[in-house]
């Protein structure tokens, strides 16, 4: 009854699932690292803010806004010389990375922002009353007050990249979007891509229900 | 303990400006509890906001303690700042930490130790009566239990000052009687001086010392609790008097045209022990001049009781100038409203 799914290679599958991983697990890593500080100096520097920075805010903004209005596919093309330049590949598992965080980064640093707007002003005055400094605004204040968001604009972040990481298949940079193509695109052959497709399912089934479990716990209000 | 000198503070509003405070002074005596009564937008905010400086003055200085707080920035001014605590209208407690973290909030923005920290905190939810809260979250609180934290974690670093921006507006009567006896009593045991801003003046004759009234950005008249109340000169303080319930309602007697020509009205007030001496009966009695009271309050100003009467006096011009007169000489105030 099984006799289609006899002549996967369930071994490749396993493979390009692992590629897909780690892929995920390190541009959402590297998403986050360069994207939350972006996203708090996108607070920080606007009009009426802590820092206010008019030009600052503004030269940011553009740069992101620029990055978020390229197509992914684009930008993975556009990057390869960068991409190149940090990992010395624009190939495979490591090269995928770069474009991925360059991709998603921004698009992090303003759901960031957009948390950090939520936080209630009049916290941060108390806190200002109470003499913080602008440092022990961020990490004491506006961070753990804005932690339900941002732990909500971390999961999507995650699922977004979960369809970037398919995506850059298409320039060989492997895992289960490879997969899919050269199975399903190229040789016709739809079980394949089918499993494919599933797996990539379960796993933003699962990144959003853990993301949602952690928003729930953490929301005070 | 707080001077401000010459305040005036411009905001920026599309092409032009308004100004918010206009070269105000104000000066507020240590271990008083000063009110600072305005209609809204009168700058009443502003000018709260001025004294810790999260809003600094376009002009004008800012003592506290004899420290110029406008001379300071940074650092410096960050660690004056711990001397003035400040409490909310709407609370403004962090939602993401207890009852306990957020008491021991400011006291943890100062790095101290943890042990001395859950000692103060202890303390002061003691003080506050929030005991067996200490793990709740503030939205699992209520409005005056919400006020509390706030003023535990006003009072963590142990201040000189007390800022209250309308710290009682979102709360019903019942608690906002609670809450300001709370602040009352810390005044009294800790010697903070307080300056309280509101729109009631029932908040500001229940615990004000001083008050001064605000006015499009300007103290239009200022003085202690008892004399601005009883005798107010400027049409908005009128307003705010009026406010209160027991208040004289002025319609009552001036719509009356059918006065007889023979009748003076005047308003007696009395102040202190006097309100518990048969002053009136006495003075009335000696003269021989018969009398209507038209109007009558005996009530508290803070702990201060007084009374405040409108009477019409019977009688010829000279026998009540003599009554008025016997009643002055036993020290009471009495304004002749009209004459015959
Ligand atoms: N950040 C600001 N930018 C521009 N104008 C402001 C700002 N803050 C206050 N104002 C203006 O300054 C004036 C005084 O405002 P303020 O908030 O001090 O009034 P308030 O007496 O506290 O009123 P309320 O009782 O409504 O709180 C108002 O005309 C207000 O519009
Ligand atoms: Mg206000």
């Amino acid at each position: 009854m099984l006799d289609w799914l006899a002549d996967v290679d369930w071994s490749d599958i396993w493979q390009n699932t692992l590629d897909t991983l780690t892929m995920l697990g390190g541009s959402t890593l590297f998403t986050l690292i360069l994207g939350l500080p972006i996203g708090i100096l996108l607070y920080m520097t606007r009009r009426g803010q802590l820092l206010e920075q008019p030009v600052v805010y503004w030269v940011l903004s553009v740069v992101v806004n620029v990055l978020r209005s390229v197509p992914f596919i684009i930008l993975m093309i556009l990057v390869i010389p960068v991409t190149k330049f940090l990992v010395g590949t624009s190939l495979g598992v490591r090269g995928t990375i770069p474009p991925l965080v360059i991709g998603a980064a921004p698009f992090f640093a303003r759901l960031v922002e957009t948390s950090l707007r939520e936080v209630d002003r009049g916290v941060v005055e108390a806190a200002q009353s109470m003499g913080a400094s602008k440092w022990q605004i961020i990490r004491r204040v506006l961070l753990p007050e804005a932690r339900p968001g941002l732990i909500a604009g971390i999961t999507i972040t995650a699922v977004t990249l979960v369809g970037y990481t398919a995506m850059s298949g298409a320039i060989g940079g492997g895992g289960l979007g490879d997969l899919a193509i050269r199975y399903g695109y190229y040789r016709f052959e739809t079980t394949v891509m089918i499993i494919t497709v599933i797996i990539l399912l379960i796993l933003v089934q699962i990144l959003q229900m853990i993301g949602d479990r952690l928003v729930r716990h953490y929301s005070r209000k | 303990m707080i001077k401000l000198s010459g305040i005036r503070k411009d905001y920026q509003a599309g092409r032009g400006t308004i100004t918010a405070l206009d070269t105000l002074n104000l000066e507020v005596g240590r271990g008083e509890i000063f009110g600072v009564i305005g209609h809204s937008g009168a700058g009443k905010s502003t000018l709260i906001r001025t004294i810790n400086l999260l809003e600094r003055p376009t002009d004008g200085t800012v003592h506290i303690d004899g420290i110029e707080l406008t001379a300071l920035n940074g650092r410096r001014l960050q660690q004056e700042r711990s001397n003035i605590g400040m409490i909310f209208q709407h609370f403004n407690l962090l939602s993401s930490a207890t009852v306990a973290e957020n008491i021991a909030f400011p006291l943890s923005l100062s790095k101290a130790p943890r042990a001395e920290i859950e000692r103060r905190v202890r303390e002061l939810v003691g003080l506050v009566g929030l005991e067996g809260q200490e793990n709740k979250y503030p939205a699992q609180l209520s409005g005056g239990q919400k006020q509390r934290v706030g003023i535990a974690r006003a009072l963590a670093t142990n201040p000189k000052v007390l800022l209250c921006d309308e710290a009682t507006s979102a709360l019903d009567p019942q608690t906002t009687k609670s809450i300001l006896s709370l602040l009352l009593e810390i005044n009294r045991e800790l010697g903070i001086t307080i300056v309280l801003i509101t729109h009631e003046m029932a908040v500001i004759r229940s615990i004000c010392d001083r008050v001064a009234v605000l006015d499009g950005g300007r103290i239009v008249e200022s003085g202690a609790v008892a004399d601005v109340f009883l005798k107010p000169q400027h049409p908005t303080t009128r307003e705010f008097v009026a406010q209160t319930e027991d208040a004289a309602d002025a319609r009552l007697i001036d719509t009356d045209d059918s006065k007889p020509r023979d009748r003076t009205r005047i308003r007696v007030t009395f102040v202190g022990e006097q309100t518990y001496e048969p002053v009136l009966y006495e003075t009335m009695r000696d003269t021989g001049v018969p009398f209507i009271i038209l109007q009558g309050t005996v009530s508290r100003l803070k702990e201060t009781p007084y009374g405040q009467l409108v009477l019409e006096l019977k009688g010829s011009g000279e026998e009540t100038e003599r009554a008025v007169l016997a009643l002055r000489n036993r020290g009471l105030d009495v304004e002749v409203m009209d004459h015959a």
